[in-house]
């Protein structure tokens, strides 16, 4: 008799605990919805909705069109690809070249200059954004990709992150190597990296996020629309795209805007989560 | 030997010196000099004299104590609400079979987005307007609240806001590594509190919480130091102009101190950035010593 | 190609900086090495073995000596410029590389005029591969083989340059114990084929004995012993090379010389001449007691273990430096011995006197006292 009960009021729970979970997923998604449903609603049937429906009668590509034609949203598209890619490429050479220094070779020095290192990932970017500012309007290079690049490519982390795993590949590998006449570059390239692969490709999407959302620098250093990145973009749009009223083309650009990054973590989740957990508290 | 084996890892690493020292050593130790630089202009780069009116200047500015009383609103209700939500949250995700991977998957989903483009749509779920009163505020009213506007409305209207949105927005990182968390926590444990006929509220608070509390610490304190420098939610809900609204927080004072209509006091800024910095290394350092005591490690 | 080590030195600071002392890790090494030979470094973890082949690879630089490679002095020339091929323990393969890329890519770093062609490259890697005969597996990932396979794949990268020296560092220590019979056998053989000098070092007696030529006995960075494997095991220089040698290990007693007889506890085992009287250490190898009604020694049986054509004997005796010894006895002579008193005849062959103090052998001839009433 005893177990039976038990099993009633652990149906209980379980159905309890998919209740919260799914309630959880609403908050979640619905958001999602909200937007991709107005994106496809025309002006005027939004504006005519006093009560909003949550489905759409006669979905539109209008507001897309919209986004594209009537504001840079292309521009600001294109100008956030090229900011991405670059600042990704130059942060990876960077990283890989000092995570190589830290793991493999031996130096003079090589624990202070680390323990500095690490004791830089604990400063608030906050604090050094002001004289960055200063430092790129000196140097003439507001509202130019280099004045955006510059100051977004040094990571401690990452270095952290790559030297770690650098350290896991055994010494044998490095001595093998060596006795064949392997130059240090060689090593690196043709054989450390292609093993660290997967973390590089972590660091990479990492990165690649932490690119495509970034707001507060771009803003600082870029008041020529034609130099916006998607975060300004959005925000310009929502000041003065459209017209203050026109949600429906908001909402298309922000799915336009969204889409890219949504797509990249579904194809690569589990890396993506694995990375994270990892210390990526930065976002 | 010895010494081109040194040269050759300095080649390695002089890339990242450069760069470190030109865009973090030196505006690190140029933060401090600006903020005592009293008077200074940025047009002809000159001051007038060296001391401490920059921070009394911003200890005594109406729309810093506003900042500041934002902030710590802010870090105050979303960094409990959010970690024992995440807790919550976790512990199902941990209890179920099945749907657990999808789940996982949904909710780490506000992570990767855009916080300026889903702050929007969070506005509009919000906002009245001369069309309509708002998704919030009609389900408001279907339980008989007059409803209120929340991104032009009332101060406690819009801070609610700020936290829900806040406490949307840094879910998924918790909610992550409280899974793992749980997830790592050795089965044998369970099964020998079970033997013992242990009830489940004092396998909890006995054994899960001591076993997750490192991580459970590393999260309030990450989100603390997270909390403290909020400002693009804010930008994403109320616009650029954050004073108007009356929601700004420090860090947009800063930059606000620093760039566009309000700006071209880089000293201001620089005193008010030191500011948070104080206040986020002494909370932290609180927090460090709380969880010393507490952690079971 | 001869190697000459010449009082081959190497220290180093010692990683617990706590401690000032240095670690001396191979000290004052000096030993020629035939040309073709192959060459067991043996000894335990930690004794200087592992050093002494990275001095030879040119990984590590000595601190004092020299090593010649025939007659030419490379002590200051890097790895590469050495001609060595090196085999390691867990292989070292490159793990995002075929087996054929593997055995390639030594070949890779040639330049100037020892520069290759693709073809070439890969006609000398297919060859290395027969050596080996792995020539089957090349277009295999490391993941996809057995121990033993990718062991063999290291060694023909080792191979694939023609050094003229092999260094196999515990190349069988990762294969379970059936590859590990094969593929020393097959270490063997590639020796042989190649007449490459081949050094390797090992922890496992049984390894280094069966297949070298010679067998150089270290511990802690000093050589005890250099001999063919036969007389390491026969001749012991020291107590040490007694006892890390032979399974089951050596049987030890203590004993004394007093007037000319050899004492074990109260018993005379042996008539000694050419040692005067003092305290010695008895070392007696398991094959070296026949139980016998008459026998010197008296010991106290603990059981009999029965392994087929042999029996392990058990025994106990107060002189013994363990709880109990083992004795290897003929089956045939143990049938009737049951726990509790026996006697034991040694063989002066299988038993060896060493200093009580310093271990050191102590060179004389024992006699059996029923061999002296003759």
């Amino acid at each position: 008799m005893k177990p039976k009960k038990k099993s009633v009021g652990a149906r209980i729970g379980k159905a309890a605990v998919y209740a919260l979970l799914s309630l959880w997923t609403l908050i979640v998604l619905f958001p999602f919805y909200w937007m991709v449903l107005t994106s496809f609603k025309s002006y005027s049937s939004y504006n005519a909705e006093f009560v909003p429906r949550f489905f759409v009668t006669d979905p539109t590509l209008a507001n897309y069109g919209n986004a594209f034609s009537s504001v840079p949203l292309g521009r600001y598209f294109l100008n956030t690809l090229i900011f991405t890619a670059a600042t990704t490429a130059i942060m990876l050479i960077v990283t890989v070249l000092a995570a190589f220094a830290f793991s493999r070779l031996e130096f003079a020095g090589k624990n202070i200059v680390f323990a500095l290192f690490l004791s830089l990932m604990m400063i608030p970017n906050e604090l050094v954004i002001i004289t960055n500012f200063v430092t790129i309007t000196n140097w003439d290079m507001r509202n130019t990709f280099l004045g955006l690049i510059l100051p977004s490519v040094t990571s401690v982390f990452y270095i952290y992150l790559l030297k770690e795993n650098f350290e896991q590949i055994p010494d044998e590998l490095y001595k093998a190597a060596k006795v064949d006449g392997t130059s240090d570059f060689k090593y690196l390239v043709r054989v450390m990296l292609p093993i660290c692969r997967p973390t590089l490709v972590t660091v990479t999407i990492l990165k690649v996020i932490e690119c495509w959302n970034s707001y507060v620098w771009p803003r600082l250093i870029t008041d020529d629309k034609s130099y916006f990145l998607v975060s300004n973009g959005i925000q310009e749009i929502r000041e003065n795209g459209f017209g203050r009223e026109n949600i429906p083309a908001m909402m298309a650009a922000v799915v336009v805007i969204s889409l890219p990054l949504i797509v990249l973590f579904l194809i690569f989740r589990s890396r993506i989560m694995a990375g994270v957990m990892r210390g990526g508290t930065k976002k | 030997m010895f010494k081109k084996k040194n040269l050759k890892a300095w080649l390695y690493l002089t890339p990242a010196l450069l760069f470190l020292a030109v865009f973090m050593i030196y505006p690190l130790l140029d933060v401090v000099v600006y903020s005592f630089e009293e008077g200074y202009n940025s047009a002809s780069q000159s001051y007038s004299g060296v001391g401490g009116f920059n921070f009394s200047y911003v200890l005594r500015d109406p729309y810093f104590l506003q900042a500041l009383k934002n902030t710590f609103v802010i870090v105050l209700i979303t960094v409990p609400v959010s970690t024992g939500l995440a807790l919550l949250v976790a512990l199902g995700l941990n209890s179920i079979g099945p749907l657990k991977k999808m789940f996982q998957t949904i909710y780490f989903l506000p992570y990767v987005t855009n916080t300026l483009a889903v702050g929007l749509v969070f506005m509009i779920l919000f906002k009245k307007t001369a069309y309509s009163e708002g998704l919030v505020n009609l389900l408001l009213k279907l339980f008989g609240s007059p409803g209120v506007d929340f991104i032009d409305g009332p101060w406690w209207a819009k801070i609610l806001v700020v936290c829900i949105y806040t406490v949307w927005i840094v879910m998924p990182f918790k909610v992550l590594i409280l899974t793992s968390a749980l997830a790592s926590v050795d089965e044998t444990y369970y099964k020998a509190a079970r033997v013992d006929g242990t009830s489940k509220p004092r396998i909890f608070f006995r054994i899960t919480l001591p076993m997750i509390s490192p991580m459970l610490f590393y999260l309030i304190i990450t989100g603390f130091i997270g909390a403290f420098k909020a400002y693009s939610d804010e930008v994403a809900l109320f616009g650029t102009d954050l004073n108007a609204a009356g929601m700004n927080t420090i860090v947009g004072y800063v930059y606000d101190m620093l760039y566009g209509d309000s700006g071209g006091y880089p000293s201001f800024a620089a005193a008010a950035a030191l500011i948070l910095f104080a206040i986020v290394f002494t909370i932290t350092c609180i927090n460090l010593l709380v969880s010393r005591k507490h952690v079971y490690y | 190609m001869k190697i000459v080590l010449e009082h081959l030195t190497k220290i180093f600071k010692n990683l617990d900086k706590r401690i000032k002392e240095p670690v001396i890790a191979v000290s004052d090494f000096t030993f020629e090495i035939p040309d073709g030979s192959l060459i067991g470094l043996l000894g335990p973890s930690g004794c200087g073995k592992s050093t002494t082949l990275n001095l030879i690879s040119g990984l590590e630089e000595p601190t004092e000596g020299r090593i010649y490679f025939g007659d030419k002095d490379v002590t200051d020339l890097p790895p590469e410029k050495r001609g060595v091929g090196l085999v390691f323990q867990n292989y070292a393969l490159y793990p995002h590389m075929t087996v054929l890329e593997n055995i390639m890519f030594p070949l890779g770093n040639l330049r100037g005029e020892d520069r290759l062609t693709k073809e070439e490259m890969r006609d000398r890697a297919v060859h290395a591969a027969e050596l080996v005969q792995i020539e089957g597996l090349l277009e295999r990932r490391p993941a996809e083989m057995s121990g033993g396979q990718q062991q063999r794949v290291a060694i023909a990268r080792a191979l694939v340059k023609s050094p003229e020296v092999l260094l196999l560092d515990e190349p069988l220590s990762n294969l379970d114990a059936r590859l590990r019979l094969q593929t020393r056998e097959e270490i063997r053989r590639i020796q042989r084929a190649t007449g490459i000098t081949t050094i390797f070092v090992t922890h496992d007696q049984e390894e280094a004995m069966s297949i070298s030529d010679l067998i150089v006995v270290m511990k802690d960075g000093a050589v005890h012993q250099i001999a063919k494997p036969q007389d390491v095991y026969d001749d012991p220089v020291n107590l040490f090379v007694a006892k890390f040698l032979g399974t089951p290990q050596i049987n030890v007693f203590s004993g004394e010389i007093r007037d000319g007889k050899l004492m074990i506890g109260p018993e005379a085992v042996f008539a000694v001449s050419g040692a005067e009287d003092r305290p010695v250490t008895v070392a007696v190898r398991p094959e070296g007691f026949l139980p016998a009604a008459d026998g010197a020694l008296s010991c106290e049986l603990k059981r009999v273990e029965v392994m087929g054509r042999d029996t392990s004997v058990v025994f106990s005796h107060p002189a013994l430096d363990a709880v109990q010894g083992r004795a290897i006895v003929d089956a045939s002579l143990t049938r009737d011995l049951e726990p509790g008193a026996v006697r034991f005849s040694l063989r002066p062959e299988k038993t060896h006197l060493f200093d009580a103090e310093s271990g050191e052998r102590i060179r004389c001839r024992l006699t059996r006292k029923e061999e002296e009433h003759v």
